[in-house]
């Protein structure tokens, strides 16, 4: 007799606006960590202090614009946020400051959240949807100098790039791009070269999250269509489709493998987070708490893995708090 | 008064003549109470005893034979102890014959149901008298399926003449029953067209239950007409005097009762084998390959039966509404709209105003496609909404079309409920506009649609004529009330006189003066409504002279509900219109009002409409009382 779905541990309140974006940072010292960091539309982060569930600071850098990508560099003291605003904004956090050291304009209009890798100690090499439709530009920072322009081939008619995922197999080698765009495919570009190695369509609709496992070469992609659809990368490194797994409502939001690979979470427009596991795609979960479509979903890092948390923000204004699966 | 029964021959018209005119002068009751059980005991063994007593009462002469005959009637503790006593004696005499068939049933109605049961069933005991049994039903049916006597006579007498129909019904056997067939058959009809085109609802009652009760005899096997009606003391009784078995004879009732009870037993069994169908939750889908040894059969599944397609929702714009609601053929959609509507006009007052005539339209026209709980207050509470989110062009569309071609008389009561819960809202405070809980619907479709609602409308109005008529002398402790500007003031006018302009003139398919008298009823009870809503508005003389004279059109009308309607008005006038604007404006039609209303009070065969009118004079008094106070 399978036991019925757990209430979320917790549930923060407080972002009187639709979260768009989570980000945990569970690594650091006492008594900060863990902190969760959230992007609302209302322009504001807010940076949540899990042991109270009190949101310590709002930091407003986006001019009252939807933020809808949040990413640490390298510890919670150094933040980077993608607001509506065009502007990338990397915000400086330590001791208590709150300041926008540094900003990119990227002059694109679009929703596509950007994507971060650390290549060495203090480089960070980014992805992001430039201005041009088609275009995805990655910059290196700090510096933020451009390394390449990925320009699908003329005649592709990918559409916008939707969500990105920058990869190495391991650190130093190659660093990859998986981009999913609106036609519903995904494209392997090698950053290098700036040229696409393979290219898979995998859905009808346009693709609104992927996520990638290195490791196993293996992917998952979800879309505004009842189905997700799993590929890896073979030695060629061509794309090929797995298998799909038909949900019950259409449109998923976001997709996130946890760190161990163990289970992946994804958040649907029908209110819906679904808990799979990675191997297999067997269904474990449906976590049915919101009251709105589910904008983001999000796995800690906690380096205990009985601490485990996964994060789900949603159009209600709520950030629901689980653990699940914390004892693999 | 003793006798001798012993071979003595003795004359008894003298004790005749002294029995007659001691009851002609109407000492009935102390005479009989003490006469009758002396008789009655010893005609039940003794038969001389008996002709005596026949002769007693055949000797009486004919003046004061009816006295007699009541008396015994009354007095007599059965059927049975009344046929001892009387012999036949209806049978011989012309005047107890008369008495008996005809003056005590259908002249008055005045008397007890036991008196009926006495009668009737004296009537059925003897086969020298039965033939005056079918004769009396005869009459009986002709007179309970004559509409003028329906619309005339009072519903007492309905009733009286309904529950001898019963009880001579109960008496019948079977060959009776069959020579009279196609006359049953007949008056049954005619009858029940009567009853059910009347206004009151205890004479529509009094006609379904009668119908039921014959077709009930006449059709032993095969369907029977069964109405829905709501059961009440009175339905009940009624249909208690024709399942009575009278001792002599064995008329099968019991089976009328099972088939009553077969088709109530057939109800509840649909209902538990529709519970049955219910369907069961989708079981958790079973991994099939858990041959691998892999560390994802470590993660436990939770229970997942809860997760199904995610419920259509409803539109969020008007105007997507408006194309479900116009075009989908999405069964789900639809409904999801349907009740979503109203909170959807309320929350956007601006869009709705662009497209208010548009809705209006839609929903006045929207049938039923799919069968929803609350379909017609949902409708209603939308129509409402729209109306008061924009008053003017609607009302004025509203009114126009209820004077229009080939709508049904459902679509205008419709109108004119519409009207009125839009006025009630508009003229109450906002902050008491809280949405009424949707009560439990009524589950079975009325013959007519509700005039119940009528009585809360009159109980409206009786209240405030309640509280205008006795004053008090109460103190200044009161607390200050909150208020508000009256938006019904601007659009009272929209809501009533188009309604008054055309109700002489006929169309095809609707004439408010002809046969459609309960839209009229309604219309008239709707602008009382209206009238007595508009207290403190501009308009109020206006409407008030306007109202007046159209009562004053109409006040002949033979039906009884339209005729309270009418009284209705009239006390909304007075009480809405300001005292100095009714003296200034209105004395003629005043003082018109008052000759017509003495003569309802003491005329009318109504009981409703000589109290309404009675009301109403008290109110023209009190008037007159205030003139005299106030220091001209």
């Amino acid at each position: 007799m399978a036991l019925p779905p757990p209430d979320p541990q917790f549930v923060l309140r407080g972002t009187s606006a639709a979260v768009h974006t989570l980000h945990f940072s569970c690594g650091g010292q006492e008594p900060d960590v863990p902190i969760l960091f959230s992007g609302s539309e209302n322009g504001l982060i807010h940076v949540w202090k899990l042991k109270t569930h009190r949101a310590g600071t709002a930091l407003d850098g986006h001019g009252g614009k939807s933020v809808y990508c949040v990413e640490t560099m390298g510890g919670k003291d150094r933040l980077l946020s993608q607001g509506r605003d065009q502007r990338i904004c990397m915000w400086d956090l330590a001791e208590g400051r709150t300041s926008v050291m540094d900003s990119v304009f990227t002059e694109n209009v679009g929703f596509c959240r950007c994507s971060l890798l650390k290549v060495a100690q203090g480089r960070w090499l980014m992805a992001m949807a430039a201005k041009a439709l088609e275009e995805v530009q990655v910059l290196e920072l700090p510096s933020k100098t451009s390394v390449c322009t990925l320009k699908p081939e003329v005649g592709a008619k990918l559409g916008m790039p939707m969500c990105l995922k920058l990869w190495q197999l391991s650190c130093g080698s190659q660093p990859l791009l998986l981009a999913g765009y609106e036609d519903g495919s995904v494209v392997l570009w090698n950053l290098s070269t700036a040229k696409a190695l393979s290219r898979l369509v995998c859905h009808q609709e346009p693709v609104m999250s992927l996520d990638f496992d290195s490791e196993k070469a293996k992917g998952i992609s979800g879309s505004s269509e009842k189905v997700l659809s799993i590929w890896s990368l073979n030695e060629q490194q061509n794309l090929q489709v797995d298998k799909t797994h038909k949900l019950v409502n259409a449109g998923i939001a976001d997709i996130t493998i946890r760190p161990d690979k163990k289970i992946l979470a994804t958040a649907g427009w029908d209110h819906r987070i679904r808990i799979f596991g990675w191997k297999k795609l067997k269904p474990l979960a449906v976590l049915d708490y919101h009251t709105a479509t589910v904008h983001c979903v999000s796995f800690s890092d906690h380096k205990n893995s009985s601490e485990r948390l996964l994060a789900a923000g949603s159009k209600d204004h709520r950030i629901s708090i689980w653990s699940l699966y914390t004892q693999t | 008064v003793c006798f001798i029964p012993d071979g003595l021959d003795c004359s008894i018209s003298f004790v005749s003549h002294v029995l007659g005119k001691v009851c002609v002068h109407g000492r009935q009751k102390e005479l009989l109470s003490v006469l009758v059980p002396c008789l009655v005991d010893l005609t039940k063994s003794d038969c001389i005893w008996q002709r005596l007593c026949w002769q007693l009462v055949e000797r009486v002469p004919e003046r004061w034979m009816e006295a007699v005959v009541l008396g015994f009637v009354q007095r007599a503790p059965g059927a049975e102890a009344l046929s001892r006593l009387l012999g036949n004696l209806v049978v011989n005499n012309k005047k107890a014959q008369f008495v008996v068939t005809q003056k005590l049933l259908l002249l008055q109605y005045g008397h007890t149901t036991a008196v009926l049961q006495n009668l009737l069933g004296y009537l059925a005991l003897d086969s020298l008298r039965r033939p005056f049994l079918i004769k009396v039903l005869q009459e009986l049916l002709e007179t309970w399926g004559s509409s003028s006597a329906v619309k005339h006579s009072p519903p007492e007498q309905q009733q009286y003449i309904s529950k001898a129909i019963l009880i001579c019904l109960s008496h019948l056997k079977e060959p009776e029953i069959e020579s009279c067939r196609q006359e049953l058959l007949t008056s049954m009809m005619e009858g029940v067209k009567c009853h059910l085109d009347s206004n009151l609802p205890q004479i529509r009652r009094l006609g379904m239950v009668v119908a039921e009760s014959i077709s009930s005899k006449i059709n032993t096997d095969g369907p029977v007409l069964k109405f829905q009606y709501e059961e009440d003391d009175e339905a009940r009784e009624l249909q208690s005097l024709l399942v009575q078995t009278p001792p002599s004879c064995d008329v099968p009732d019991l089976p009328d009762d099972d088939r009553y009870k077969k088709a109530d037993a057939a109800l509840p069994l649909v209902l538990e084998s529709n519970k049955n169908l219910h369907p069961a939750a989708p079981l958790v889908p079973d991994e099939l390959s858990e041959a691998e040894l892999d560390s994802d059969d470590e993660l436990i599944p939770y229970d997942m039966s809860e997760d199904k397609e995610l419920k259509t929702k409803a539109p969020v714009y008007i105007r997507d509404c408006i194309e479900v609601l116009t075009g989908s053929e999405d069964m789900d959609k639809w409904e999801a709209t349907v009740k979503a509507l109203e909170s959807l006009v309320r929350k956007n007052p601006a869009a709705t105003r662009e497209v208010s005539m548009e809705l209006a339209k839609i929903l006045l026209h929207l049938e039923e496609k799919t069968c929803m709980e609350g379909f017609v207050e949902l409708r209603q509470r939308a129509q409402v909404a729209v109306l008061t989110t924009d008053p003017i062009p609607v009302a004025k569309y509203l009114t126009s079309q209820f004077y229009s071609l080939n709508y049904s008389l459902c679509q205008r009561m419709d109108i004119l409920d519409v009207l009125v819960l839009a006025a009630q809202e508009l003229s109450s405070l906002k902050s008491h506009r809280k949405t009424k809980q949707s009560g439990a619907q009524k589950p079975c479709i009325q013959l007519l649609p509700g005039s119940d609602s009528s009585k809360d409308w009159r109980k409206i109005v009786d209240e405030r004529i309640k509280s205008k008529t006795r004053r008090f002398a109460t103190g200044q402790s009161q607390v200050e009330l909150a208020s508000g500007p009256n938006e019904f003031n601007s659009v009272a006018g929209y809501f009533f006189f188009p309604l008054i302009q055309h109700f002489d003139r006929p169309l095809t398919t609707f004439d408010l003066l002809g046969e459609d008298h309960f839209v009229l009823g309604r219309l008239v009870h709707t602008l009382a409504i209206l009238m007595h809503l508009a207290v403190n508005t501009v308009a109020v003389t206006a409407m008030g002279k306007a109202l007046l004279e159209f009562v004053w059109a109409l006040r002949f009308h033979t039906d009884s509900y339209v005729r309270q309607g009418l009284l209705s008005c009239v006390s909304s006038v007075l009480l809405s219109t300001p005292t100095e604007c009714l003296l200034e404006d209105m004395t003629d039609e005043l003082l018109e009002a008052q000759s017509w209303l003495g003569d309802v009070m003491e005329k009318d065969p109504d009981g409703d409409c000589r109290r309404l009118a009675l009301q109403n004079l008290l109110l023209m008094e009190n008037l007159k009382k205030k003139l005299k106070t106030v220091p001209s």
